[in-house]
């Protein structure tokens, strides 16, 4: 048995733990945004997706990773703006609205896909980031090669996290945020817009979902597959209420499902063989469930989830 | 008198094809209190709104400091000084005290202000005597606190022009002479005040001038309330003359409810702790008590919704097994919730429907596990009679009636079948006059029929009018009972604070 410990837990599990992490506080944080504001999106899977494929496809013709990541976010922002369009502009069920754009990015995707790479056998692939280490910090043991040695993009996740504490607590919009998705007609009675401030708070979720699509087609599998995304979306709506709809809890809620990830993952390639592999995928999956079941309980949404604010109404 | 702070000339506002307000004049000076008085539907809310700009008037115009302003939506109205408190608050409970005041406010150098909001906050404090912990979550704050917030809001935000929509609705009695005395200071430094309410008493004792609205028209000012008596007030307001119901001789019998010692856990809010009265037939019992001390979770075990941990209770001599609503209902009790639009009925199902929900598998209204559209119809259309309901039939949804209709229609569902036991929450909340008046004179008429009535109240001169006897709640106890005749509102409002026991 410690002959198997021993294997999970060697140099690069770290490494893999804050690799798996990356997309998924991307897009935690992008969703945790949203339903700050009071809208749930469902189409953060579809999303996610179909910046994969957009950034993916950019990088790919043009050469330039970072253009492939910044149409990535672009695509992202613009799906967001279109499930505001659908429930803060007009309205309509959040939840039947998300699962549409779901559905919508991910054929869109399949097909554009399709259309500009054809049927290959062998899915084409790209360069994609490579490590930057950061001279000094990644000389440290153990932390260093794991947390200071990965792709720019899981910096600026690094950064990210505090950044949206600092932007949703410390600013004004911030405020007008965490206000429009507890007490929209507070907000509205105050001055504050809150259509454009549900808006902006969606279209911001949108372009952080695009960059956890794009790290997933340009860090870490560098190459587009129907499957790239495969429930991550889905999964970061859980981590969203297991983190209580706080970045830094929702992050830490990302790093935890990263780890059972990581340690399924190494598990399979362990000497426990005799199991069939997918049971321990299932492993993360069970973990969410689990951890939903017993933190969702003091887990408190905001009021205003899923309302939409139409003024007349009193 | 002074130039007015804000006038409103000729405003004119309809939805439909009801005039909601009709040439309406109004102005207020600085150091003004205005008493805006009317019953519900009379276009006080309305012409409030037009004001802070969630309407926009069909005719007329707004002038701020004599000249004219164009009002079309909130942001507008702050920016003219205006600041309004609305009758449900506009806070959100889980941000802080300090987070609800700076919201919409910019900040300094891409950050909130906080500092700024402090200064602004304790200053506040300073010149009217309002107060109030920056920190804590809105969800902490009572209801007084939470209204003194939103007083603090308006004044944050530089409101000249302060509107109070019904601010007394929510309050005890001695939060209401804080209200009143900040009220007061408010105006003596300068600030106009619009003051809305349909309490007479209370506008008579707090403002200084007052516009009676009735169908949307100025139907009289009062320019000396305090020297007005507030029968000629009630007069203006409804058109005729009210007079309150005869309070019949009853002699009460045997006890019809009977509570032992029961204590509760459980229940969001205020538990009881060894709560023990009776009421007897043809008597109404005054549950009294400032809100949060024990009345929603006494309600909520009388009419089975809450299982006592324990203690028991008995209804006609009848010991209760089994505490859920049906099984009390069976025995004899009808209960008209606090709530209307949510524990009441179903607001987007027809009327008819809301009306025999709490019977709808009883042989009244269904056969063999069917329904009896016909019977069920027939009931509601009876009722609607017997009891004026305003509606246009009893398909129409239950949710579009106006509160007064709603609560006669709950009414009407519990007396059409003669409960022993009737417990009712906040009867007569946000009615008007003339809807108050219909149902005291209703449970006057059970009182005299051998009906025991537990009434819950915070509206202490209901409560005076009605009981023949007021049990106290303070801290999900029975703090004392006092005897109709015995008890005054001071007396009353000594004990609802913890100050005075008495059994």
């Amino acid at each position: 048995m410690s002959a198997v410990f021993e294997q999970i837990f060697q140099v690069g599990f770290l490494a893999a733990i804050i690799r798996i992490a990356t997309p998924l506080a991307f897009a935690t944080l992008g969703e945790m945004f949203s339903e700050r504001a009071g809208v749930l999106n469902l189409g953060i899977e579809g999303i996610m997706l179909l910046s994969a494929m957009a950034g993916f496809t950019a990088a790919s013709l043009s050469g330039s990773l970072w253009l492939g990541v910044l149409v990535a976010v672009l695509v992202g922002a613009l799906m967001g703006a279109l499930h505001a369009l659908f429930t803060v502009a007009l309205g309509l069920s959040q939840h039947v609205c998300g699962i549409g754009v779901t559905l919508f990015c991910s054929g869109l995707a399949y097909f554009l896909y399709r259309l500009i790479f054809g049927q290959q056998s062998v899915p084409p692939s790209i360069k994609g980031f490579q490590p930057v280490p950061i001279p000094l910090l990644s000389d440290i043991p153990i932390l260093g090669p794991a947390v200071f040695n990965q792709f720019t993009l899981v910096y600026l996740a690094i950064i990210a996290i505090p950044l949206a504490a600092f932007v949703l607590y410390r600013t004004p919009w911030g405020l007008s945020v965490r206000m429009v998705g507890e007490n929209p007609r507070a907000a509205d009675s105050a001055g504050v817009s809150v259509i454009a401030t549900r808006f902006q708070a969606v279209i911001l979720g949108g372009a952080l979902m695009g960059l956890a699509g794009a790290f997933l087609t340009m860090a870490q599998f560098n190459a587009f597959t129907f499957g790239v995304v495969s429930g991550r979306g889905w999964v970061a709506i859980a981590l969203v209420v297991f983190g209580r709809w706080d970045p830094w809890r929702s992050a830490g809620a990302a790093l935890l499902f990263a780890f059972v990830d990581a340690l399924q993952l190494r598990m399979q390639a362990s000497g426990l063989g005799h199991i069939p592999y997918e049971a321990f995928l299932m492993l993360p999956f069970i973990f969410t469930i689990v951890a939903m079941a017993f933190m969702s309980r003091n887990a408190v949404a905001p009021s205003a989830l899923l309302k939409p604010f139409r003024r007349e109404e009193r | 008198m002074s130039a007015p702070l804000i006038e409103m000339r000729g405003i004119t506002k309809s939805f439909g094809a009801v005039k909601a307000n009709e040439a309406v004049d109004l102005a207020v000076a600085p150091g003004e209190i205005l008493g805006l008085l009317g019953e519900n539907g009379a276009g006080k809310t309305t012409l409030m709104n037009v004001l802070f700009g969630a309407y926009a008037p069909d005719a007329g115009e707004i002038l701020v400091g004599g000249r004219p302003v164009a009002i079309h939506n909130s942001a507008d109205a702050l920016a003219a000084g205006i600041g309004m408190v609305h009758q449900h608050f506009h806070l959100a409970p889980r941000l802080t005290v300090l987070e609800n005041l700076l919201i919409g406010i910019p900040g300094k150098s891409g950050r909130i202000d906080r500092a700024g909001g402090l200064a602004r906050l304790k200053e506040i404090g300073r010149q009217h005597g309002l107060s109030l912990d920056p920190d804590l979550p809105v969800s902490a704050l009572s209801v007084g606190e939470q209204q003194r917030l939103e007083i603090i809001k308006a004044l944050f935000r530089g409101a000249k022009l302060l509107i109070l929509d019904e601010p007394t609705a929510v309050l005890a009695p001695s939060e209401v002479d804080g209200l009143f005395a900040a009220l007061r200071s408010m105006a003596a430094q300068g600030l106009g005040i619009i003051f809305i309410s349909h309490k007479l008493n209370e506008v008579r004792a707090l403002t200084h001038r007052c516009v009676v609205l009735r169908h949307g028209k100025v139907a009289g000012r009062v320019d000396h309330p305090a020297g007005t008596t507030s029968a000629e007030m009630a007069k203006l307001m409804c058109g005729h003359e009210i007079v309150p119901p005869a309070k019949g001789e009853s002699t009460p019998g045997a006890s019809v409810l009977t509570l032992d010692g029961i204590s509760t856990s459980g229940h969001a809010g205020t538990t009881l702790r060894e709560v023990s009265l009776f009421v007897r037939s043809g008597e109404i019992l005054g549950i009294a008590g400032v809100s949060g001390n024990g009345q929603r979770a006494l309600a909520d075990v009388i009419s089975g919704m809450l299982s006592p941990d324990t203690g028991t209770m008995t209804i006609a001599g009848k010991a209760v097994a089994q505490f859920s609503p049906r099984e009390l209902q069976a025995l004899g009790l009808g209960r008209i919730p606090e709530d209307r639009m949510t524990t009441g009925l179903v607001t987007n199902l027809p009327l008819a429907d809301s009306m025999v929900l709490p019977r709808i598998g009883t042989e009244a209204f269904s056969r063999k596990g069917l329904l009896n559209p016909a019977a069920i119809r027939a009931f509601a259309e009876a009722q609607i009679k017997a009891y004026d309901i305003r509606c246009p039939g009893p398909m129409v949804r239950a949710g579009a009636l106006s509160g007064g209709n709603l609560q006669k229609a709950l009414l009407a569902r519990e007396l059409a079948f003669d409960p022993k036991v009737l417990i009712v929450s906040q009867p007569t909340r946000g009615l008007d006059i003339g809807a108050a008046r219909f149902i005291h004179e209703k449970f006057m008429v059970m009182r005299g029929k051998g009906c025991g009535i537990i009434v819950i109240s915070e509206d202490l001169e209901e409560m005076l009018m009605l009981s023949d006897r007021i049990a106290v709640m303070y801290e999900g106890r029975i703090a004392g009972t006092l005897f109709g005749a015995d008890a005054t509102v001071a007396r009353l409002g000594l004990m609802m604070t913890g100050a005075e026991g008495r059994s």
